[in-house]
């Protein structure tokens, strides 16, 4: 690996893999995709994130092949590929329920696809013990599914869709079926995968830790639109939409009323008789607009006194403690009944927590930590 | 082991003596010595013997397993296609009528199954014998497959199926490769579900056949209007002893499997 941080999205010279133009899916009268249009570029590990129902799946399967637009095209490598079937496409999936084929062994479903392709032996079975070694199955070749655990199964699934190296993988909630532990070591061993490969990876899921962690770019979806599309740190730090902002991760949202207050700076009025907030945002708010004010809580301090030199502090009660071990999340009520987080490191063992139930206190966080979203 | 309440023993071995009494009765009676049925004059297999050197049941029994045989696998190849339309076929137009009338000739009387089709045969110029026993068995015992299958079927992960086609497989190679393989155990049930329907079938088999074949069936019912005969009762007793031993080794087969693939999976688990 170069240097160089790779983005090919950014590059108006890059060639996208994948292209969908204004694609349209109904299902009756349903409609699952909205007039949609995206690139995904080669060699990326892109993500489309999502509540259930939300589209995703539909994405997918359109681009296996087993669903049609309704309106509009998919075009992989510059191609049209609508009326190709699944069997034609240089695409290949990784099942959800795995789909591993009971009645054959992990070697024979390894080598399944090659099959079809009239290999000669010795490639097939040079291809088929590749895979095996990449997966670290080698020991497993002769079992059957049943006779394996589900971390192995896993393996085995991304190994029999990679074995015909194709342009494009897809994978269907991959690690939906593992245990947390196990599913967090798996997201790097995919990660790890796709690098040695180079294939593209579109992976649909709905949990956000894990597109956040195994994606180049994680599209977020909600009722068949894209929301927002974007590397993780800049969906988690700079999220578009009150939607993306609380889809991901954790955040406190305050509404308020906006006035500029000089360059890029505002100022937000958003309870009587407390003092207005002061945020940037890069986009242009009218004087008086409506607006909402999305902070992370981990950008939250809090404190006994109030801090000297804060922007922004608002006094409080504290209403509940969560202790996670490694954090601590403060939900802390205003005056008003508002609730707002914020979370503190526990960085030193057994340390005696400062504050405790119905304690005032005063949080207070930067002028830029803070996003401004129009309604 | 719990002991019985006394009342419970009395329902049991009333249910099972109500169910067994009479074939037991039948086994005890193709031993006896006496020409005459209901008298009882010792051990003697001499039955079973005069049995193999009659012709006319031979033949009949010859005839009844080719009927079976032909028919079954007929019935099985047209009633698991048909279970695989109904059910994989997504809506396409008259869906629920078609599914509904397979299972009509499930409640069918024979007498009108058998009759409609001795009608049809007479109204196209087919001479009644084996061709169309296998034809009329075909079509009473198919309804009886596709049953089977498709509840097999239903409960298929499909996406079995959509990783064939995504892994190159044309429709027909991924029904052959990996659905029939999987729904196999179904099909086979199906196949002997159909195969013993046939062999037994007495109402059905009577309107269809002709001079020139009779099944075993029909001839025991002939023989038996003519007086119980010892030889008649030998004959029972070993397609009773037929029947067992595939029901029994069936169910032992099958328990196996089962117990096997536990194992397997509790051991996977272990090593994760």
């Amino acid at each position: 690996m170069n240097s160089d941080v790779f983005a090919p999205w950014e590059d108006p010279q890059a060639k996208p893999l994948i292209q969908f133009q204004n694609v349209t899916k109904r299902f009756g009268a349903f409609t699952a995709i909205d007039d949609l249009s995206l690139d995904i570029y080669e060699q990326e590990f892109f993500a489309l994130l999502g509540p259930s129902g939300c589209g995703k799946t539909t994405m997918m399967r359109m681009l296996a092949g087993f669903e049609t637009p309704t309106a509009g095209h998919i075009l992989l490598g510059g191609q049209d590929i609508d009326p190709i079937p699944p069997n034609k496409r240089a695409v290949n999936m990784m099942f959800q329920s795995y789909a591993l084929f009971p009645h054959l062994s992990i070697w024979d479903n390894i080598a399944f696809g090659l099959r079809r392709d009239k290999m000669s032996k010795r490639d097939l079975e040079e291809r088929v013990e590749e895979m095996l070694r990449l997966t670290r199955l080698e020991q497993f070749a002769r079992r059957k599914p049943h006779q394996i655990s589900g971390g192995q199964r896993q393996r085995v699934a991304l190994a029999r869709s990679l074995a015909k190296a194709p342009k494009l993988l897809l994978l269907d909630e991959p690690l939906g079926a593992l245990d947390k532990k196990l599913r967090q070591d798996t997201q790097f061993e995919l990660m790890d995968i796709q690098e040695k490969t180079g294939t593209t990876f579109v992976i649909v899921t709905h949990d956000q830790e894990e597109a956040m962690t195994v994606a180049s770019r994680v599209a977020v979806m909600d009722q068949g639109k894209l929301m927002q599309v974007a590397t993780p740190d800049r969906i988690y730090e700079t999220p578009n939409s009150v939607y993306v902002a609380d889809f991901i991760g954790d955040v406190n949202i305050i509404e308020g009323r906006a006035t500029a207050q000089g360059d890029e700076s505002y100022q937000i009025d958003w309870a009587e008789g407390q003092p207005p907030l002061t945020a940037t945002s890069a986009t242009a708010l009218s004087k008086g607009q409506s607006c909402h004010v999305a902070i992370r809580p981990e950008k939250v301090a809090i404190s006994a006194e109030r801090p000297t030199d804060a922007i922004n502090a608002i006094q409080g009660k504290v209403h509940d403690i969560a202790y996670l071990g490694n954090l601590s999340t403060y939900h802390v009520e205003l005056p008003n009944g508002t609730i707002i987080k914020a979370q503190t490191a526990n960085t030193r063992r057994i340390s005696r927590r400062s504050f405790t139930w119905e304690d005032p206190v005063w949080l207070s966080w930067t002028a830029t930590a803070a996003v401004l979203l129009e309604n | 082991m719990n002991k019985l309440s006394w009342f419970n023993t009395v329902s049991l071995t009333l249910g099972f003596a109500f169910l067994y009494i009479p074939m037991i009765i039948l086994i005890i009676f193709s031993f006896n010595e006496s020409k005459l049925v209901t008298v009882w004059a010792g051990f003697s297999t001499k039955w079973y013997g005069e049995l193999v050197q009659n012709e006319a049941f031979l033949d009949a029994a010859w005839v009844t397993l080719r009927v079976a045989v032909f028919s079954s696998t007929l019935a099985t190849i047209l009633g698991t296609a048909a279970a695989y339309v109904l059910v994989r076929g997504g809506r396409f137009f008259g869906r629920t009528l078609f599914s509904g009338m397979i299972y009509a000739p499930l409640v069918m009387p024979e007498v009108i199954t058998g009759l409609s089709l001795l009608l049809l045969f007479i109204g196209i110029g087919l001479d009644r014998g084996i061709l169309t026993i296998v034809l009329a068995h075909t079509t009473f015992s198919m309804c009886f497959v596709s049953v089977v299958v498709s509840s097999r079927l239903v409960t298929f992960d499909q996406s079995l199926e959509e990783a064939a086609l995504d892994l190159g497989c044309s429709s027909a190679q991924a029904f052959r490769l990996v659905t029939l393989p999987i729904i196999a155990p179904a099909v086979v049930s199906g196949w002997l579900l159909a195969f013993t329907l046939s062999l037994d079938d007495l109402v059905i088999a009577s309107f269809t056949s002709g001079p020139s074949a009779t099944t075993l069936p029909i001839k025991i019912f002939s023989a038996v209007r003519l007086g119980v005969s010892p030889e008649i009762n030998a004959l029972s007793t070993l397609m009773i002893a037929v029947v067992t031993v595939g029901v029994i080794t069936a169910s032992l087969v099958t328990k196996r499997a089962m117990m096997r693939q536990k194992q397997d999976e509790q051991a996977a688990a272990r090593t994760e």
